[in-house]
């Protein structure tokens, strides 16, 4: 099975710390890592290649640093990385996002699975998973708990919803977006560490991925940020209780009521 | 051309709603879209329309939350959820009716939907929305959504291309009052043998029958942390969101430790919620868990230790022992 793994580097919120003022994390000289979900993609295919043998390729996009990604995904025992960066790329929603991974997917040739974690960190928008199937007119399925091949054409899914689950039959190539609760990821060894650091990693412009340059980047990106702002900080002061069980519970209740809750 | 221009941008009209149906049931977040649909319509000058896909869809009377219109196509093979079938009906509807702006409800289903329609449309999709306004004059739809773990709030145009696509938050828009007297038309569409998808079938289908209700349909979310101390903690938490009608919460710490599944974890690697109460117990607040819920209208914690971040943030902190204040407050609950 050949399978391609897209990840993402996102700035890190371990170091963040609150603002008593605003209650708001503050974000300031943040790290960049690897989005935490994709490390279940990561891991997901390279259990499928060791069970059915095969390839695993990660594939990210970002300026030149987001090579650091691919190298740490070399590391957990995929057999390549690639990297899209590229000017052109810059600025892209996720339309035009998921249609440069989704040439770039073409350039590679042959693929059967694509794997991305459910979400990035960053933006929260679960859109590119379903936006790259959709550019290849691929079958998907989404916030999966669980992949099962059945055949050479055919994968179980465990689809996770709001209340419960399913199992849903999808028919290969697809793309597919899984959840932390799919597997627990392994950590580097010392033979990967070593293939990371040897690791070739290819950069590929909007020519070698054959891509219409009217659609990439921000040119090809249909929604525009006009405004960032905070948001409405929370009350500033905190109302604390202390007591005896009994009164902490009677003052919480008198505080719901103050507030019209109960 | 990919953009549109402004004689072309003037054929596209009218707000939809994708209505999420379940069973044959419409479920509420349709009617919380409808509201807001009907908000920005009335401020257009134009009409709502709601889509519902499903199979035996049950006497669902949206006129009342705010439809003029309701687009129905009730076939066996839309009753459970196949994302292309469903995206290829929505892209070919699309074609055919040109709608100006278009609600989906940010759920599982709707996030998994609606890329693939707005990729195929080639029009600007905005995810996770918790405001929406619309411009008067050019029907330029404003959409507002928390990202960075809800501590920046982004505005979101999309004004060169139609329609305009936004998945919006469950349980952050109201649902309006049904007037009963308002009437509509139905509209009834078909599969067509182009739109058929073969390959791909749902083969089981589990509802959780753990949790009653679930973190994303909670209005109160009683969460436990490491302090929870395991699973006869998350009993008792279970206990008091029986009683108050929530839902039970966990942070990874808990998850990880095997106390409680992952689908009640909340925070950066489990899910986002913005309730209208969340009390944390034990939970010290770890910045990824923060992101998960600091949106919530009133944070109440529970901890021994007054000092942790979750204390310092929350709008109510309780210094103390959550074994001996939570069956308290059940008593005081059962008082009234």
């Amino acid at each position: 099975m050949k399978i391609v793994v897209c990840i993402k580097q996102v700035p890190a919120s371990n170091d963040a710390k609150i603002d008593p003022e605003t209650k708001r994390i503050i974000r300031d000289a943040v790290k960049s890592i690897m989005n935490p979900f994709d490390n279940y993609a990561l891991e997901e295919g390279v259990r499928l290649r060791e069970k059915l043998g095969g390839e695993v390729i990660a594939l990210t996009m970002g300026p030149p640093s987001a090579e650091a990604v691919l190298r740490e995904a070399i590391a957990l025992g995929v057999d390549s990385g690639i990297l899209l960066s590229d000017r052109a790329f810059g600025g892209s929603d996720t339309w035009a996002t998921s249609y440069a991974l989704a040439k770039a997917i073409e350039r590679i040739g042959q693929v059967d699975l694509v794997i991305c974690g459910k979400q990035a960190i960053d933006g929260d928008t679960a859109q590119v998973g379903p936006g790259i199937a959709a550019h290849l007119d691929w079958q998907q399925a989404t916030y999966l708990m669980e992949i099962k091949p059945t055949d050479k054409n055919t994968i179980l899914t465990k689809r996770l919803h709001e209340n419960g689950y399913d199992i849903c039959e999808v028919t290969l190539p697809a793309v597919v977006t899984v959840v932390k609760g799919i597997n627990t990821p392994r950590v580097p060894t010392l033979k990967g560490r070593l293939a990371s650091l040897k690791a070739e990693i290819p950069t590929w412009k909007p020519e070698d991925i054959s891509a219409k340059t009217e659609q990439l980047g921000l040119n090809g990106s249909p929604t525009r940020v006009v405004k960032t702002e905070p948001p409405a900080p929370r009350t500033s002061s905190t109302i604390k209780i202390e007591g005896t069980p009994a009164q902490c519970a009677k003052e919480l209740v008198r505080q719901l009521r103050l507030r019209s809750i109960v | 051309m990919i953009t549109k221009t402004e004689t072309e941008k003037a054929n596209f009209r009218n707000v939809w709603v994708i209505g999420e149906v379940e069973d044959g049931t419409v479920l509420p977040v349709t009617l919380e879209l409808l509201g807001t649909a009907r908000e920005l319509a009335d401020k257009r000058g134009s009409e709502v329309w709601v889509i519902l896909l499903g199979s035996r869809i049950q006497n669902p009377n949206l006129f009342a939350y705010g439809a003029d219109v309701c687009m129905i196509i009730d076939d066996i093979r839309l009753q459970h959820f196949i994302d292309e079938l469903e995206a290829k009906l929505l892209s070919r509807l699309i074609e055919k009716y040109l709608p100006e702006i278009i609600l989906c409800g940010a759920t599982s289903r709707g996030r998994a939907l609606i890329p693939r329609v707005a990729v195929t449309s080639y029009c600007g999709l905005t995810a996770d929305c918790t405001q929406l306004d619309i411009d008067p004059n050019n029907g330029d739809l404003l959409q507002t959504r928390p990202a960075f773990g809800g501590n920046i709030l982004a505005t979101i145009r999309s004004s060169n291309h139609r329609p305009q696509i936004a998945s919006v938050r469950p349980r952050v828009m109201k649902i309006k009052q049904p007037d009963n007297d308002r009437d509509g038309i139905t509209i009834f569409e078909t599969i067509l043998p182009s739109d058929e998808i073969n390959n791909k079938k749902v083969v089981e289908v589990f509802h959780d029958s753990q949790s009653a209700i679930n973190l994303a349909d909670a209005e109160i979310i009683i969460a436990g942390g490491r302090g929870t101390h395991g699973k006869a903690g998350f009993e008792l938490l279970r206990q008091l969101a029986q009683k108050v009608g929530g839902a039970v919460g966990a942070s990874r710490a808990a998850v990880d430790s095997g106390w409680i599944p992952y689908t009640h974890q909340v925070g950066q690697t489990g899910q986002t919620v913005q309730t209208k109460i969340y009390i944390a117990c034990g939970i010290s607040g770890q910045i990824q868990h923060l992101v998960g819920m600091q949106s919530c209208d009133l944070i109440i914690a529970i901890d021994k230790n007054p000092d942790t971040p979750m204390m310092q943030m929350a709008d109510i902190a309780i210094t103390g022992d959550m074994f001996e204040i939570l069956p308290e407050l059940i008593n005081e609950i059962n008082l009234r």
